[in-house]
């Protein structure tokens, strides 16, 4: 995850608490989420960013997983995610992501 | 031909040709703005980005160079034996159908004599060993001996290095402007000279003097200027100059990297109102994206594939008949109230402007979209950005009904390819599956390409929105 | 997903950007306190 995101992301910890935070990711392929997943929950991977040995424990979403999309209001969905759900292959990223969360 | 709705009219402009180079320049990934940074946090990363450094015939002989030259046709690139960097291509030409590599010897050479601020200093000796031999134009090179460059470089000039040798220092163009420090002028002149290189070797291919050309459009990416006007721009015209374009002026067209294709509907609108006879549109390689995912290559370790700069040229004329043509008529945008969906992106620059011309999405033989190499991107967690944008594409048809859904990777097969281009930015964005397009369409193996780009404005903070520019290309009537 | 949590979005140019993802979710009534797109070429 770029640095300069991962630097807020730590910020906005420090200032709401991990516990009131939940991350959502609009990533297009699983490699992506894993890394992204990873950053936010264990800390940085490559070990090069803000988040590099921090583990912020937030937990992680992607917008087109069933437990997100549920919430989301018809028409939204809809108009704006259809088309990336027909895209997006999600059910790895659930997979990769609940391990995640299970994790935290 | 395209079929045409009843009642359109197509305006067409002429395409004469395309060049693409691709300059490789291992010595420069370290000024590339990740590994600038990272190896001034990191010194320790030095030694490793060295040894992961590939040579020229590796640089020719890797595949995606070869169908980026127009050696190898796309299609044929999914075929061939992975990975690329290690299955190289036996007898690779650096010349191309409608391209070429060149060498980082020739590229110094290039910078020197297309410097008229003294900013290059070349080592004499590697001058007249390594350079002397490759045309500098009408100037001489700035020499010094190798004590007098590497005072330069000890007072803050760039060192230029071949392998292991001192061959030049590059300096700053003023002793305070921010806007022209060594880095940011190396990065200016390096987009002057391969953009330069890829006109003058359409020009030749083409047999088209220089003098007749009457606007060149540069849609590089850099920000030439100074500190009271750091984008001021106006490359086209250096690099107009350069290439002996004596009959021309020019501007540039910015648009990060949906610039190309703006730059080819300027370029054409200036054909089609009859303000010009014969424009070039441009555009020069970024050095700022050289090893931009370096640090990926090396923990999979793989060679630094982003070692290249990728540049092009096209020339545009009034449409001839039975000629490859730019459909003006088909030239579409991504409107402010389009908003961020990649739905809307694909509405506006696909789905809309083909209804236009009363085609469907299924009309289109091949899509020209971001066709970036995805052997660069896949290791970085990047993706495969072609398939995720055919795959956009495809699921639109869906939605209108126009194929199924367990048609889609048959539509993304048919109607697209496998990337090949260096990520360069605003090269991979459509424009470098011309050459291409203009072959299977002078075959007849396809009888139109759609090419569209998007640009992420939102990189500038000054929008959050995205950005995109697209047209079609086919045959003019005989 | 717990409610009254306060929403980060990180989206993708080519997949789903930051303001989509932040629209989707604040009709969902949740307050999204920051949102990005990252693109990666």
């Amino acid at each position: 995850m770029n640095f300069e995101n991962q630097g807020v992301i730590k910020r906005l910890a420090d200032q709401y608490g991990s516990e009131n935070l939940t991350v959502v990711l609009g990533n297009s392929e699983a490699n992506g989420v894993e890394v992204f997943a990873e950053t936010v929950t264990e800390g940085d991977p490559s070990y090069a960013g803000p988040l590099a040995g921090v583990a912020l424990k937030i937990p992680v979403y992607h917008v087109l997983e069933q437990e997100v999309m549920n919430e989301v209001p018809e028409n939204l969905r809809d108009e704006k995610l259809q088309l990336s759900s027909l895209v997006i292959d999600i059910e790895p990223m659930h997979q990769l992501l609940q391990t995640a969360r299970d994790k935290i | 031909m395209s079929e045409n709705k009843e009642g359109i009219k197509p305006v067409r402009v002429g395409i004469e040709g395309v060049f693409y180079s691709l300059t490789h320049v291992p010595d420069l990934v370290r000024y590339g703005s990740k590994p600038l940074r990272e190896l001034r946090a990191n010194p320790v990363l030095r030694e490793q980005l060295t040894k992961h450094l590939r040579d020229f015939a590796a640089a020719t002989a890797y595949a995606p160079h070869q169908v980026y030259i127009g050696n190898i046709a796309p299609d044929k690139l999914g075929e061939l034996p992975k990975p690329w960097f290690v299955k190289l291509i036996e007898g690779a030409n650096p010349q191309g159908r409608f391209g070429a590599l060149v060498n980082q010897d020739q590229f110094y050479a290039s910078m020197a004599g297309a410097d008229q601020f003294d900013l290059v200093t070349l080592e004499e000796k590697w001058f007249h060993e390594r350079g002397a031999r490759y045309p500098l134009g009408q100037r001489q090179p700035r020499l010094g001996s190798a004590p007098e460059v590497r005072n330069l470089c000890d007072k803050g000039a760039l060192p230029l290095y071949s392998g292991e040798r001192l061959a030049g220092a590059f300096q700053a163009g003023h002793e305070e402007d921010a806007n022209l420090v060594a880095d940011i002028l190396l990065e200016n002149i390096a987009a002057k000279v391969t953009a330069a290189h890829s006109l003058r070797a359409l020009l030749d291919n083409l047999s088209v003097n220089a003098e007749e050309i009457d606007f060149v459009i540069s849609c590089s990416e850099e920000a030439v200027g100074d500190r009271y006007n750091r984008g001021g721009g106006n490359l086209a015209k250096a690099i107009a100059e350069n290439v002996g374009c004596v009959n021309a002026s020019g501007c540039d067209t910015k648009a990060f990297c949906a610039g190309p294709m703006y730059a080819m509907v300027h370029g054409a609108s200036l054909i089609q109102s009859g303000v010009a006879k014969k424009v070039a549109v441009v555009a020069g390689g970024s050095l700022a994206k050289l090893g931009m995912k370096f640090e990926s290559h090396l923990k999979t370790n793989m060679p630094v594939l982003e070692d290249v700069l990728g540049s092009f040229a096209v020339i545009l004329a009034p449409a001839k008949p039975d000629q490859v043509c730019m459909r003006l008529d088909s030239a579409a945008f991504h409107p402010v109230r389009g908003g961020s969906s990649p739905q809307a992106m694909a509405e506006y620059l696909a789905e809309k402007p083909l209804a236009k011309l009363g085609m469907k999405l299924t009309d289109v033989d091949r899509y020209g979209v971001e066709l970036h190499n995805p052997e660069i991107t896949v290791p970085s967690g990047s993706g495969d950005v072609p398939r995720t944008n055919y795959l956009t594409l495809a699921a639109l048809a869906v939605m209108r009904g126009q194929i199924q859904k367990n048609q889609m990777e048959d539509f993304v097969r048919r109607r697209g390819m496998v990337g090949y281009a260096p990520t360069q930015g605003h090269i991979p964005s459509a424009i470098v599956y011309l050459g291409h397009a203009l072959d299977a369409l002078r075959s007849g193996a396809i009888r139109n390409a759609l090419l569209m780009a998007k640009g992420s404005l939102f990189l500038g903070r000054m929008t959050q929105l995205s950005d995109g520019c697209s047209f079609l290309v086919d045959r003019n009537e005989v | 997903m717990q409610k009254g949590k306060k929403i980060i979005a990180i989206g993708e140019r080519d997949g789903v950007p930051g303001p989509i993802i932040a629209e989707c979710l604040e009709g969902a009534g949740y307050e999204v306190v920051f949102q990005v797109t990252e693109c990666f070429v």
